[in-house]
């Protein structure tokens, strides 16, 4: 629930025309942050209830201490060979590899389409064939290509996150002003240097969007690409959970996934106020 | 000294969606400017201003006609003719500083001595503290004048300005036209300067253009004084109650409402 108290407009004594408009601050409301713990609460209630008076078996719902208990488990005596940080960060190192592809291809790949007629022509069709397509439907033809290592993992995730890094780039592009452009051109800047120190920086926080969209894109293809061959993983610790039916680890994996996503987010939007602090300011 | 020059020029824009019809916008526009003018271009919205400027500048290419700069055509925009844009165009991801030193960047200039330059510009025009601050810090009439010191950095031989102060409350208004006017007699350079207040035109220009719309055409090209009168330190007050500029600003506010009661009839 917003509470809206009204814009302060700060009073500053001054000379005419050197009236710096303080910008008003971003107001930290709490927005929907109360009603969202309500509900979080409401749903770890529920969950408790329902497996204390044996509504649910534990072999489909565990409590949520058990729960705990097995997150503990796997961060102390791991699961599968390998500790809860070992699995947590195999699948880090694929989700970084992949956005380092995605991104180094990605970013020219978007300053192409939104600059160049001819990049639009050659780029578009094939974003427009990969954007729709799940990650699981290609994935056996990347292992057919490329083996059951690593790299096809890594191919996948970075697939997926290929086409918001593209989409948002060019998107970036559209959006950079003409007379930012034409300023540039006026005092006699070349091409390059108008892609490289007007059009890029620009794009920057639509990259940085496109990079966030991208995250999400990169956890749901990582579950898929780690069902095949892996040895470490969360995925693949969830994946061979739930072959021995081990809720409890299931859950945890799940619930690990998503407070790293979350805190990705978080990083990202921390990123966001320290590299393009002007983004808010447009 | 130099001379931009628009020789018959005349410009078309498609009409509406439409592509074989098109719609004159400018129709035989001849106009010389001299690196020692300041020629202000007045007239009312939509009477193809920005066009000209945008011609000058390079930006659009004319339909029939030429544009040269000391008799040789030009093929776009070009670092002799710096453009200072009504919503200032600074770069938000560069500080005051560095968007003054932009076109000395471009440039190749080393880094240290653009540092210096840029610090010289922002001096000249009033901002010695402020070259660390971001552009959204910094007032709209701020703005402006790190806009113009960009401009100057890039030592052009023409400063091209489309409505720089139109966007500005009247006081701070009228502190930067003596300011600009300060800021060109110093530099040196020829000035193009689009407005649409005839007070403005009168205290900036050497020459006053009036521009009447559909198509836009130049229909008035009249000497004035009045700049050069506020910098040999006459003061402001004297200067609006002359007779002569009264005479001027009856003048010109005819040229541009008889047009507009002829349109409307
Ligand atoms: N890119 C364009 N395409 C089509 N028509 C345009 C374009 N730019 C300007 N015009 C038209 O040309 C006329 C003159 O515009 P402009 O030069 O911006 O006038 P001013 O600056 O005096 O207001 C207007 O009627 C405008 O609608
Ligand atoms: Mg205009």
């Amino acid at each position: 629930m917003t509470i809206n108290i009204g814009t302060v407009i700060p009073v500053t004594p001054t000379m005419p025309g050197d009236v710096v408009t303080e910008a008003p601050k971003p107001r930290r409301s709490l927005g929907t942050l109360p009603v969202s713990l309500v509900t979080i609460a409401v749903i770890i209630a529920a969950w408790s209830l329902a497996s204390a008076y044996g509504l649910v078996s534990p072999l489909f719902l565990p409590s949520p201490l058990i729960v705990l208990k097995a997150i503990y488990s796997v961060a102390v005596n791991g699961f599968v060979d390998s500790t809860l940080a070992e699995h947590t960060l195999a699948s880090l190192l694929r989700i970084f590899a992949a956005l380092a592809v995605a991104l180094i291809i990605g970013i020219p790949a978007g300053l192409a389409i939104g600059t160049s007629r001819i990049g639009k022509g050659i780029l578009d069709p094939i974003v427009e064939f990969l954007r729709p397509l799940p990650p699981l439907a290609y994935l056996p033809l990347i292992i057919i290509w490329i083996g059951i290592g690593e790299a096809s993992k890594i191919t996948v995730i970075a697939l997926a996150m290929l086409p918001p890094v593209i989409l948002s780039t060019a998107a970036g592009v559209k959006s950079a002003p003409a007379d930012f452009i034409n300023a540039a051109r006026s005092f006699g800047a070349t091409r390059l240097q108008i892609l490289l120190q007007v059009i890029l920086p620009s794009t920057i926080p639509s990259i940085l969007t496109g990079t966030r969209i991208a995250l999400g894109a990169g956890w749901s293809t990582l579950v898929a690409a780690e069902l095949v061959a892996a040895s470490r993983g969360l995925g693949f610790m969830i994946q061979s959970a739930a072959q021995f039916l081990v809720t409890d680890i299931v859950i945890a994996g799940i619930i690990v996934i998503a407070a790293i996503a979350f805190l990705f987010e978080i990083l990202a939007r921390l990123l966001e106020r320290w590299f393009v602090p002007w983004a808010a300011h447009r | 000294m130099s001379i931009l020059s628009l020789q018959s020029v005349s410009l078309a824009f498609p009409a509406d969606r439409n592509i074989s019809r098109t719609r004159l916008v400018l129709d035989g526009i001849t106009l010389h400017l001299a690196s020692d003018e300041f020629i202000v271009v007045i007239g009312r919205s939509g009477s193809g201003k920005t066009s000209l400027l945008n011609l000058a500048a390079g930006f659009l290419k004319p339909t029939s006609g030429r544009v040269s700069v000391d008799g040789t055509d030009i093929t776009g925009p070009a670092a002799d003719r710096a453009v200072v844009f009504q919503d200032d165009a600074l770069y938000p991801w560069l500080n005051a500083r560095d968007n003054v030193a932009f076109p000395l960047k471009l440039k190749g200039v080393a880094k240290g001595e653009r540092r210096l330059s840029a610090d010289d510009l922002l001096a000249k025009v009033g901002l010695e503290n402020a070259g660390a601050k971001n552009i959204w810090e910094l007032s709209g009439g701020m703005r402006q004048r790190v806009g113009i010191a960009r401009a100057l950095a890039s030592q052009p031989r023409f400063l091209l300005l489309d409505e720089p102060l139109g966007a500005l409350d009247a006081l701070t208004r009228t502190r930067l036209q003596q300011f600009l006017l300060k800021v060109w007699s110093d530099s040196k350079t020829g000035a193009l300067l689009i407005t649409h207040s005839i007070e403005e035109a009168m205290l900036l220009a050497t020459r006053v253009i009036v521009l009447a719309p559909n198509p836009g055409r130049i229909i008035a090209d009249i000497p004035a004084s009045f700049g050069r009168q506020l910098l040999g330190g006459k003061s402001l007050q004297d200067i609006r109650d002359s007779p002569e500029y009264r005479r001027l600003h009856d003048g010109l506010n005819g040229l541009i409402h008889a047009d507009s009661e002829e349109e409307a009839a």
